[in-house]
């Protein structure tokens, strides 16, 4: 699927102009709030009619169809489940008005665990099943495209962790592809293939997740505070004293226990701020994981920061020092250095599947 | 119940029953599509369709039973061609009867509709529309059977209004026993004879226990449509 996209509104006060040429995967939208992420994803679904616009998906126009006849499935972040209908109705609510069987609907119910819930009203449900149901019941409407507006924003943490498996599984065994809006770097760093960051109604950056996220001159856009780099890794062995091992491209690291299968690659984000520097492999340090690096780029922000990008044996980390440090240790392009990453500081949320949909 | 009830008291009874009913059904189609209209579409002429939907409320009875009169009497616009094309009349008939009634009890319908359409989040119906539906679908598949408590509290509150009418019916259709008289008019003209207070107290009580009857059946009505939607 490639789903192509130029948009054009004038709302007052605030003019959306975006063109984006997406691939397969998981594409997240992420920007500040009223950036115009969801008026984006809106437009493709036809519940908003841009001045001008193009939606082209796999070589069929949308712009031109009423909403029903997009084939646009749509998870908004309110759920909006029928209050009138059981939860097994809401989800057979597509098929319903198209006439036709529920197909899939066993394996969707399994994916998403909500085969206790059927019998049940949207009124009885919490928010986390309300959202797992509302998924449900986009896929089952047989969608060419799913969209989702912050699916998570309206869960406390342990809903999001309860639901974020089930939406690495849609991108990795259902091949749908996905257009998400965040606002959320810990969602867009686990869960998206691509990145488009949207800002006040237009495209700042769009490109693939781990090369934007390490890119020290987009980590401005996405926030320097949250900055981090997406990196790949196999799980080697767990460990008796709680720790996981997994293997990277520049060496091992140990992190707090992971629930995953030795072998298993995984996606792990690590934040800029939790990545120290050295010049020579430290001894007597109390952090576990020291991988030699080589020095890519040094990007001085406005403030007292610097980014510097760092390659470890192919991949790319970020790491987040003073200005004064920079000059200290004169980092530059090409200088090999030591990076320091903190066990204890990777959060278990930062931790996801490695996507399987072919990124580019 | 005809050991109870005189010939004339039953008369007058089954009367008002089948134009209150006659003006509440043939009237709900109607009463839809002009709250759907006043709460979902913007129009030219929008706050006109409200006012005229809200005139019989506010004007006394008897001038709108004189408007209907010129309109739908037999001389009148509407009237004479009904007469010359069908010979078919309102006038001095219980269809006028319900007609005067239907028109009376409509801005207390069309409102209790309304006020249920407005409190559907539009947001479901987008969500539907997702889904596959078309607009009418979604109208029949979400809209309607979330205002279904609105449009039974709206049609019970008609049925109500059209049993008590009085004024416009009996200035349209004037007060014939067995073909516009009805409740309201038979005691009228219980109270217009000597010594007829007795028997005007008889169909007072009629008419309280009629009217308790439809408030209990609306009640029942509108509480298991309630849990029905909530789904409890």
């Amino acid at each position: 699927m490639t789903l192509s996209l130029k948009l054009q509104h004038d709302f007052p006060g605030f003019r959306l102009d975006v063109a984006l040429d997406l691939p397969p995967g998981l594409t997240c939208l992420f920007g500040k709030s009223g950036s115009g992420k969801t008026t984006i994803i809106n437009a493709v679904a036809g519940l908003v009619r841009p001045d001008r616009s193009e939606i082209v998906l796999d070589g069929t126009p949308l712009h031109d169809l009423p909403p029903h006849r997009r084939r646009v499935g749509y998870v908004f972040q309110d759920a909006r489940l029928f209050p009138h209908l059981t939860v097994a109705q809401n989800l057979a609510y597509g098929a319903r008005v198209r006439r036709q069987p529920p197909r899939d609907l066993d394996r969707i119910v399994d994916l998403l665990g909500i085969a206790a819930l059927l019998p049940r009203r949207p009124a009885t449900l919490s928010g986390g099943e309300r959202q797992r149901v509302a998924i449900g019941r986009a896929l089952l409407s047989d969608p060419r495209l799913l969209l989702m507006d912050e699916p998570l924003a309206s869960l406390d943490e342990a809903r999001k962790a309860e639901i974020l498996p089930h939406i690495e599984a849609l991108r990795d065994r259902t091949g749908l592809p996905i257009l998400y809006v965040s606002h959320s770097l810990a969602e867009v760093a686990r869960l998206a293939t691509t990145v488009a960051v949207i800002d006040a109604g237009r495209v700042a950056a769009v490109g693939a997740a781990s090369d934007l996220l390490s890119d020290p001159a987009t980590a401005p856009l996405l926030g320097l505070r949250d900055a981090g780099a997406i990196v790949t890794a196999q799980v080697r062995a767990q460990e008796p004293d709680g720790l996981t091992r997994l293997d990277t491209s520049a060496g091992p690291i140990w992190l707090p226990r992971l629930e995953a299968a030795i072998g298993q690659d995984l996606r792990v984000r690590i934040a800029a701020q939790d990545v120290l520097l050295a010049l020579d492999r430290p001894a007597g340090l109390s952090a576990l994981n020291i991988l030699p690096a080589k020095v890519l780029a040094v990007h001085r922000g406005d403030g007292p920061g610097a980014l510097v990008q760092l390659d470890i044996g192919g991949q790319r980390l970020l790491s987040r020092v003073t200005q004064r440090s920079a000059r200290t240790l004169c980092l530059a392009p090409g200088l090999a250095v030591f990076a320091i990453v903190k066990s204890v500081s990777v959060a278990q949320r930062d931790v996801g599947d490695v996507p399987l949909t072919p990124q580019g | 119940m005809t050991d109870w009830l005189t010939p004339e008291e039953l008369q007058a009874l089954t009367l008002s029953l089948r134009v209150s009913l006659w003006a509440t059904l043939a009237s709900l189609p109607l009463g839809l599509l002009a709250a759907y209209a006043l709460a979902r579409w913007r129009f030219p002429g929008h706050s006109v369709l409200n006012a005229l939907v809200h005139l019989p409320l506010i004007l006394p009875p008897v001038v709108t039973g004189y408007l209907l009169l010129l309109t739908f009497g037999r001389q009148g616009w509407v009237g004479a061609t009904l007469w010359d094309w069908f010979g078919f009349t309102f006038a001095f008939r219980w269809t006028g009867a319900a007609l005067a009634a239907a028109v009376m009890a409509f801005p207390l319908m069309v409102r209790a509709i309304r006020l249920a359409i407005e409190a559907v989040d539009p947001k479901l119906e987008q969500a539907a529309a997702t889904l596959g539906a078309s607009r009418p679908v979604v109208f029949l598949t979400v809209t309607l059977p979330l205002i279904l408590p609105g449009i039974i509290a709206g049609a019970i509150l008609a049925f109500a209004k059209a049993m008590g009418e009085f004024g416009a019916t009996i200035t349209f259709v004037a007060n014939i026993p067995g073909e516009t008289q009805t409740l309201p008019t038979a005691i009228y003209s219980f109270l217009q004879v000597p010594g007829g207070d007795a028997a005007a107290m008889r169909l007072v009580v009629l008419s309280v226990a009629v009217a308790l009857a439809a408030l209990a059946l609306s009640e029942w009505l509108s509480r298991r449509v309630a849990a029905r939607i909530a789904g409890r």
